[in-house]
């Protein structure tokens, strides 16, 4: 598991004259059918969604071309607060409310973390790194509820509250702190194998001008580790903006994201099931323009991230 | 816009507060008497993800271990290990493991085959780029996404707008539903006439299966060109001068300096496999015959308010995820030791 990936080096966008002679006709053949085979549901779905309702419950998308007639209309339905609509635009928001946040301080906590882990001198260092990264193979299946208990109920031994009841039931916090909780072992991970890496002459300097321990960090190691730090972020903003099982289990009804919404709209929908269509989209368009724009910094995360467990 | 502004106040709250008593609890071990003042402030930065990691991870996997040993609410007494047995005693429970098992044998199987066959043979080629990115794009949405992608490709009667029951009837495929070439693809367990006993996979888990192959297949093509790309160009061109076909180099050559980059991703495939749960949930919401653990956990806890069991189908999926990550270290090791 912790066999650290090979970058994609100045290869990856040139082809070259060796690999080159590798691809065959038959081999060419097969990628061409596969990116179609991977491409066509989507598309089918994409033009489904800006159909009218009428065509779109009489016919398959792939006649839409025969004769096209395309609208707006399904989005401005899903989208719209009207009663009897879905309002995504809430849920929507509800997730970047979700989203950013949670990233932010689980990337955050996982910094300071990697500090601690690389440049403070403390018996146990090493082996508290390995526990941390062992916890990558507990599935948060094993942890979900329990923690739900905790946010609901707080804990208790008899009448003994050892933990408080906080009033966190269906509380955005709740959920920035599962989602804190759940993705750590992977971000302190990715993070102190970065920050470790840090040329040690650049913070002894700081030591010996006298500077902190939190000065160092904020001016030296955040800055140095901001490829590492713009990685994990997209990488934990999909995640999480994807997640349904935390989203579903711990926003309840007022703090729903868009991802947990969608899935009710599937059980739920009834005669307007057509609106499905831009939903499924609207759910997706976040990710999609992370993914377009960020594709570098994206793929460079889950090269180092083809770890997490 | 007022619930743009109530989105950003939330965000802003929320960081800075975080911010701050991060901050105070830095500044509280100036206090501190000398000889404590470094240990306070290892506490500081080390601290936050100890305490998480104890009462969001630890403790709790702790508990759920316990809670699988208990009878389902109210009662709630010590049984031992009866929620495991009543888990491979009843036929649909039992069907659950084996759904999961060829999620995890089938999946991966098809993920690494898929991820190595584009990664080999779009290497280099015209519009390289762009086939991994399309590839890749069904693995930047949500699972559940994926799902509903494709359910509206398995759509059958009433609905028209399924993909696979158009191709079907152009194919003129025999179907269950008297011939004309429309078949309710999730619904139904058998294909052609056969059935499978009750406690075996379905065909419409395949058809699940082939959800996430369609989701994972690009995360596996990334990797794997990326590993392919750092294979280096002399000892291709050492294989190529001894004669070697490309078959032979991509066999001899490639996959064995790849290896240890293909246990990883089918490792990764494979606890992503167990762990699907979104698949199910945007699709067939476990009818039919198709739940999996990861789904079943939620049914159990969510639905029947079975604490005890959904605890053991919890246990069970870390019992089968503990297995593949021993086997990968060991595999991974000795790729590290034929590389050299």
């Amino acid at each position: 598991m912790t066999t650290t990936m090979k970058a994609p080096t100045a290869n990856e966008t040139m082809g070259r004259s060796v690999s080159a002679a590798l691809s065959s006709r038959p081999g060419r053949i097969a990628v061409y059918i596969l990116v179609f085979f991977w491409t066509i549901p989507t598309f089918g779905l994409l033009v489904s969604s800006f159909r009218p309702e009428q065509a779109v419950k009489t016919t398959g998308w792939w006649t839409a071309f025969i004769r096209p007639h395309f609208t707006l209309h399904n989005y401005s339905q899903s989208l719209s607060s009207q009663p009897g609509s879905d309002d995504l635009a809430h849920y929507f928001f509800t997730s970047i409310k979700i989203t950013l946040p949670a990233t932010i301080i689980s990337v955050g906590i996982a910094a300071l973390a990697a500090y601690a882990l690389s440049w403070m001198d403390f018996k146990g260092r090493d082996w508290l790194f390995v526990a941390i990264v062992g916890m990558l193979v507990v599935p948060l299946q094993m942890a979900l509820i329990p923690l739900l208990r905790l946010f609901t109920h707080g804990a208790h031994i008899g009448h003994l509250a050892i933990f408080p009841y906080l009033g966190l039931k269906n509380n955005v916090a709740a959920i920035w702190i599962a989602h804190t909780c759940f993705g750590l072992p992977f971000c302190v991970f990715i993070m102190r194998n970065f920050v470790a890496s840090l040329p040690r002459e650049v913070i002894e300097a700081a030591r010996v001008d006298g500077a902190s321990h939190l000065t160092t960090f904020g001016k030296i190691v955040l800055p140095l580790s901001v490829p590492a730090i713009a990685s994990l972020c997209i990488f934990q903003f999909m995640y999480i903006w994807n997640d349904l099982l935390i989203g579903l289990v711990f926003g309840g009804q007022t703090n729903k994201p868009i991802i947990a919404k969608l899935v009710d709209l599937v059980g739920t929908r009834g005669e307007s099931w057509h609106l499905l269509t831009s939903a499924a989209f609207i759910s997706m368009v976040v990710p999609l323009i992370v993914f377009f724009s960020l594709q570098r910094f994206f793929v460079r995360g889950l090269l180092a991230g083809a770890v997490k467990g | 816009m007022g619930t743009l502004l109530s989105v950003l106040v939330t965000i802003v709250v929320g960081l800075g507060g975080l911010l701050l008593i991060l901050l105070g609890l830095y500044w509280l071990t100036n206090f501190l008497p000398r000889s404590w003042r470094e240990r306070g402030r290892i506490a500081v930065f080390i601290g936050p993800t100890l305490f998480l990691l104890l009462i969001g991870l630890f403790i709790p996997a702790l508990r759920t271990i316990y809670t699988s040993l208990l009878a389902d609410p109210p009662k709630s007494k010590f049984v031992g290990l009866k929620n495991y047995r009543d888990i491979f005693a009843a036929t649909d429970t039992r069907l659950t493991v084996f759904n999961s098992l060829t999620w995890v044998v089938v999946g991966t199987a098809a993920v690494v085959l898929v991820g190595l066959v584009v990664a080999r043979f779009a290497d280099g080629m015209r519009g390289e780029n762009t086939a991994k990115s399309l590839i890749f794009i069904p693995g930047a949405v949500s699972l559940a996404g994926a799902g509903i992608i494709w359910g509206f490709v398995y759509a059958g009667p009433p609905f028209k707008v399924g993909l696979l029951n158009q191709v079907a009837k152009g194919l003129h495929l025999p179907d269950s539903l008297g011939g004309t070439g429309d078949r309710l693809w999730l619904l139904e367990r058998g294909i052609g006439g056969i059935t499978p006993p009750a406690a075996a996979p379905g065909f419409n888990t395949f058809l699940l299966i082939v959800i996430f192959m369609w989701a994972s297949a690009g995360f596996a093509t990334v990797v794997f060109s990326a590993a392919i790309k750092g294979v280096p160009d002399t000892l291709i061109e050492a294989a190529k001068v001894d004669g070697a076909t490309n078959r032979q180099t991509f066999y001899k050559v490639t996959l064995p300096y790849i290896r240890a980059t293909v246990i990883t991703v089918a490792t990764t495939t494979i606890i992503g496999g167990l762990k699907a749960f979104d698949i199910v949930a945007a699709t067939t919401g476990g009818n039919f015959g198709t739940s999996n653990i990861a789904y079943s956990f939620y049914f159990a806890f969510f639905r029947q308010d079975r604490d005890g069991l959904g605890s053991a189908f919890a246990v069970l999926l870390f019992s089968l995820v503990i297995p593949v990550v021993v086997v990968n270290r060991r595999a991974q090791k000795r790729a590290a030791e034929i590389a050299g």
